[in-house]
């Protein structure tokens, strides 16, 4: 692979990390919180496919952290670079717009993945969690991570301002990785919320990232990662042709 | 040999402007170019268009040979481009914005002229300071910096000293034109006259996305500006005179080709009983040249 690739992945992956109590840490303390609040209320009270309610929650609320921090990370690292101009910087030097991609998609999934395991380094304690079926886990993580990384370059490049990313942010990420099954199992929905989330590609990934942990989910993980694999492939080619117009980049 | 930078027929419009308009240019290798013009008139288009920032219209532009979007890499790799917003990446100490853009190019191990550098634009005392710490000044050298990590044989600088103060303008010209005695090929763009004036052995003036004047900065200041006799006088100038001349603010401007000409004109305008109060000769200067040939005087 080719340095300007490594260089840029390896300042991708540095930016994040200089700012770490805010890229890391706060999101670890957010999904923490989460876990107290709703097994506080709730354990006890649901079981899911005969699996405590805390412990069904900590891979939904790993596996959002994934989601929500690979999206904020090519996504913020963009929009800044563009409102102050450093893209200069990336856009000078000889890298081609695939290198450009997988530079940004690759440190989305590094922040992800780190602060998917930080956030189970903190809850596994709360409750005995099972890992059945391992590979899931690595390949949903991975497919999540990239999946919302690319969404987030997309995001990165359409938005000239902050508050149209944060539009982006909360109006499409939040409630796409709210509703999809973190908190709950879609099958206690009742029949039209279920089908309405049948359409919710987040539902897949957190779906088939739980199935690693206990062996069963709402639908059967090869169906989860046929899902995953097509908006991935979606995603890929569509910001690809991005980049190589030149879009919003490249006047 | 081929040339540092060839223009052809390049054209861009960005919705009713017309930023470029076919515009043809070559740079040599080894000049010191000057790229001049008022605001808007496409200088900044013309440079981010060869360094791929901007897509042309129409028309092919070519750094030591390679097109800009057909061979991309190797045209980047030749050029350094100096970027007239004071931009910076305020996560990373200078060192590091130096080294990363260093890997950008593929150059993993660059740290002895990454010291070069730094030294000859005088950061080494700042090399491990954060961006954000320094001075507006001290980023403009870092910018300087950032462009010539790779030793791009042909360097753009797009007003690398606006805003910047006497001492900072003295370092970057020393170094500057030491890499250019060393081969590399300068283009400067800047509203200061004076500077291209000093610097550049050739220079183009565009106005309204078009290239009005092209020459070596002898030729136009011979072509567009002359010495003249400067004078206030306590009386009314000949007619004949006042015709030759042009006056401004109580000042009248005689243009004249050669020295032997003083005496002649100073006697004249004594003969026309006319008491001189003040006199100097002024010299040929750039921003007169300028001036006339944004006016449309261009011959």
């Amino acid at each position: 692979m080719r340095h300007g690739f490594s260089t840029l992945l390896y300042k991708e992956v540095l930016r994040f990390w200089k700012v770490a109590s805010q890229t890391v840490a706060a999101p670890v303390l957010t999904a923490l919180l989460y876990l107290l609040i709703f097994s506080h209320v709730l354990e006890g009270h649901v079981k899911v496919h005969g699996v405590a309610y805390t412990a069904f929650l900590i891979p939904g609320l790993v596996m959002m952290s994934v989601l929500q921090n690979a999206f904020a990370n090519s996504s913020s690292s963009l929009i800044q670079s563009k409102v102050t101009g450093n893209i200069v910087f990336v856009l000078l030097p000889p890298i081609s717009y695939l290198e450009f991609f997988l530079a940004y998609v690759l440190a989305s999934v590094v922040r992800g993945v780190v602060v998917g395991a930080g956030v189970l380094l903190a809850t596994f304690w709360f409750a005995p969690l099972s890992f059945a079926e391992p590979l899931w886990i690595l390949v949903f993580a991975l497919m999540g991570g990239a999946i919302l990384g690319s969404l987030g370059v997309i995001a990165g490049i359409w938005a000239d301002k902050f508050d149209q990313l944060a539009a982006f942010q909360n109006f499409l990420i939040m409630p796409l990785t709210f509703l999809s099954g973190v908190f709950y199992s879609i099958n206690s929905l009742p029949p039209f919320w279920q089908r309405v989330s049948h359409w919710n590609p987040v539902f897949y990934m957190i779906d088939g990232f739980r199935h690693g942990f206990f062996g069963v989910s709402d639908a059967s993980p090869w169906l989860s990662l046929a899902v995953a694999g097509a908006c991935l492939a979606l995603l890929t080619v569509f910001t690809l042709n991005l980049l190589k117009r030149g879009y919003k980049l490249r006047a | 040999m081929s040339a540092a930078i060839r223009i052809q027929q390049v054209s861009k419009r960005f919705g009713s402007t017309q930023a470029l308009d076919r515009v043809d240019l070559e740079v040599q290798q080894g000049e010191f170019f000057g790229l001049l013009g008022p605001n808007g008139a496409g200088k900044t288009t013309l440079i981010s268009a060869l360094a791929g920032l901007v897509r042309a219209d129409a028309g092919s532009l070519f750094v030591m040979d390679h097109d800009v979007q057909g061979d991309y890499r190797a045209a980047r790799r030749h050029l350094g481009v100096v970027p007239q917003e004071l931009v910076f990446d305020p996560f990373f100490t200078v060192r590091e914005s130096l080294k990363i853009q260093s890997g950008y190019f593929g150059i993993g191990d660059n740290d002895d002229w990454i010291d070069e550098i730094l030294e000859n634009l005088g950061l080494t005392s700042k090399a491990d300071a954060n961006m954000r710490m320094l001075s507006g000044g001290m980023k403009r050298r870092v910018l300087v910096a950032q462009a010539l990590v790779h030793r791009p044989p042909v360097i753009v600088l797009d007003e690398p000293t606006a805003g910047v103060d006497v001492e900072l303008r003295q370092t970057l010209w020393a170094f500057i034109r030491r890499l250019n005695e060393a081969g590399h090929t300068i283009v400067l763009t800047t509203h200061y006259l004076e500077e291209a004036e000093n610097l550049c052995t050739r220079i183009a003036m565009l106005k309204a996305g078009r290239v009005v004047a092209l020459d070596t900065t002898a030729n136009l200041l011979r072509r567009f500006s002359a010495h003249a006799l400067r004078l206030r006088t306590g009386g009314t100038l000949p007619a004949e005179l006042a015709r030759e001349g042009a006056e401004s603010g109580g000042w009248w401007s005689i243009p004249f080709d050669g020295f032997d000409q003083v005496e002649p004109l100073l006697a004249r305008i004594r003969a026309a009983g006319c008491r001189i109060d003040d006199l100097e000769i002024g010299k040929p200067d750039l921003e007169e040249v300028f001036v006339r040939v944004m006016q449309g005087q261009a011959g």
